[in-house]
């Protein structure tokens, strides 16, 4: 339980008082925010305002996830460093500006990236997390992370010209919690189907609006004020300055247990079958079929009596084959059955591993 | 019967346009909207989930399109 009972000083009293002069916010809203130990993940673009922000407004516990350093191409968007912190990591440098903004408040820094190791442990010790990050995995991490610690998740993402913001998992007065990520997407795109920031790029300004929007949401539902985003997701592009907030809905069909490979589940890395796990699968008399996808004449020299379909022969040759079996994959040292899977993976074929260490690997 | 479709992100660089008019048949569902989307323009199915609005409002895969629905399309984005 947050507890309002006020033990904000005469300065902190003179420094919040436009918050003071708020009747919404207020000294009950004041001294919640001071209460509140939020946690943002990554110190980036989204980053760099959310946290300005949370300090200015008096959010008495920021714990700041980021495993990265200052690059200097951080600099045309990530107005939380200046060119003398390139090559300093980045949740420190963070905490040293945020403290010098407000010595009221308390940083906590977790040089880290977030891992399915980490993340409910440390999601545990905050009321709230904000999601700044930049990849799919993390996203996809930080939203189940969240379900399963049910810690409300203030989430915001940008590329190019556009971003989106939103409240996942917000308890409402009758304790149901808001729509997740996960509901929207229940599965992530394909790897390379969205390209990231360095690859899209992103105007500078854009994470600028975007993570102060998730700021004002944080202090909003911290404060208890307003009307959050819970429920619904905005979109803005502010190339055309065109925007909707659209209503969003649970999906009944997703149900997430626990945490897991983030990185496989977004097609980041391929899923691969050990020398044992495929003796014991060929002794378990479990059907699935063995593809080796070397060519013509390395099969004709020796083979280990599996299907031959050239990896040269791919995607066009994945045409006729059912994709509702189970497949191992294998090539001569287990490189080129990686790649074999990442496409079939990529053209819908769900069960599919590649042999470690391949056909040489056998031996 | 024809329907405006609103993209945004990476729908708007597989449509190639912000707004799209798309014709489909008489009472289609967002379901059978989204198989038609995926025909024409096949990178839509390396985005795996394809979430739809109608009316601003999250559509699921059975709900019905009429002609004067605006259809929104929701990229998944993961930049920050």
């Amino acid at each position: 339980m947050i507890n309002t009972d006020s033990d904000l000083g005469e300065d902190e009293r003179r420094r919040y008082a436009r918050h003071f002069a708020l009747p919404e916010l207020g000294e009950a809203g004041q001294q919640r925010l001071k209460n509140a130990r939020v946690l943002c993940i990554g110190a980036g673009g989204l980053g760099s305002p959310l946290l300005l922000y949370l300090a200015a407004a008096g959010v008495g516990t920021i714990g700041i996830c980021d495993f990265d350093t200052v690059d200097e191409s951080n600099l045309q968007r990530q107005v939380l460093f200046t060119a003398a912190d390139t090559g300093k990591g980045k949740a420190v440098t963070a905490a040293k500006k945020l403290r010098a903004l407000n010595p009221y408040i308390k940083t906590i820094i977790h040089r880290e990236k977030l891992s399915a190791e980490n993340a409910l442990a440390l999601f545990e010790s905050y009321d709230l997390i904000a999601d700044g990050s930049d990849n799919f995995p993390t996203r996809y991490l930080a939203n189940d992370a969240a379900v399963l610690t049910d810690k409300p998740l203030v989430f915001g993402a940008v590329s190019r010209f556009e971003g989106q913001v939103s409240v996942f998992n917000l308890s409402n007065a009758a304790g149901e919690r808001s729509p997740h990520y996960r509901d929207l997407f229940p599965q992530p795109p394909a790897p390379g189907a969205v390209l990231n920031c360095a690859e899209a790029g992103v105007l500078g300004v854009l994470p600028g609006i975007i993570g102060s929007m998730m700021a004002s949401e944080v202090i909003k539902i911290v404060s208890g004020i307003g009307e959050t985003l819970a429920g619904k997701f905005f979109m803005f592009d502010a190339a055309s300055f065109t925007s909707r907030t659209l209503k969003i809905r649970k999906n009944p069909d997703v149900k997430i247990t626990e945490l897991i490979d983030y990185e496989l589940f977004c097609g980041e890395k391929v899923p691969e079958i050990s020398r044992a796990e495929f003796a014991k699968l060929q002794k378990s008399g479990a059907s699935f079929r063995l593809i080796d996808v070397r060519e013509k004449e390395e099969y004709e020299r020796e083979n280990m009596g599996g299907e031959l379909l050239p990896l040269s022969a791919f995607p066009k040759i994945l045409d006729d084959l059912p994709q509702g079996e189970k497949y191992v994959v294998h090539c001569q040292s287990g490189k080129r059955s990686r790649e074999a899977v990442r496409m079939m993976r990529e053209a819908g074929f769900a069960e599919v591993e590649s042999l470690v260490g391949g056909l040489s690997g056998m031996k | 019967m024809k329907i405006k479709i609103t993209a945004f992100g990476i729908a708007k660089d597989i449509l190639q346009n912000r707004e799209t008019e798309f014709e489909t048949t008489e009472n289609a569902t967002v379901g059978e909207i989204k198989a038609q989307l995926i025909k024409n323009y096949p990178d839509f199915a390396k985005l795996n989930s394809l979430a739809i609005a109608v009316n601003e409002e999250y559509a699921d895969d059975s709900d019905p399109v009429k002609a004067s629905d605006e259809i929104v399309i929701i990229p998944p984005v993961s930049g920050g």
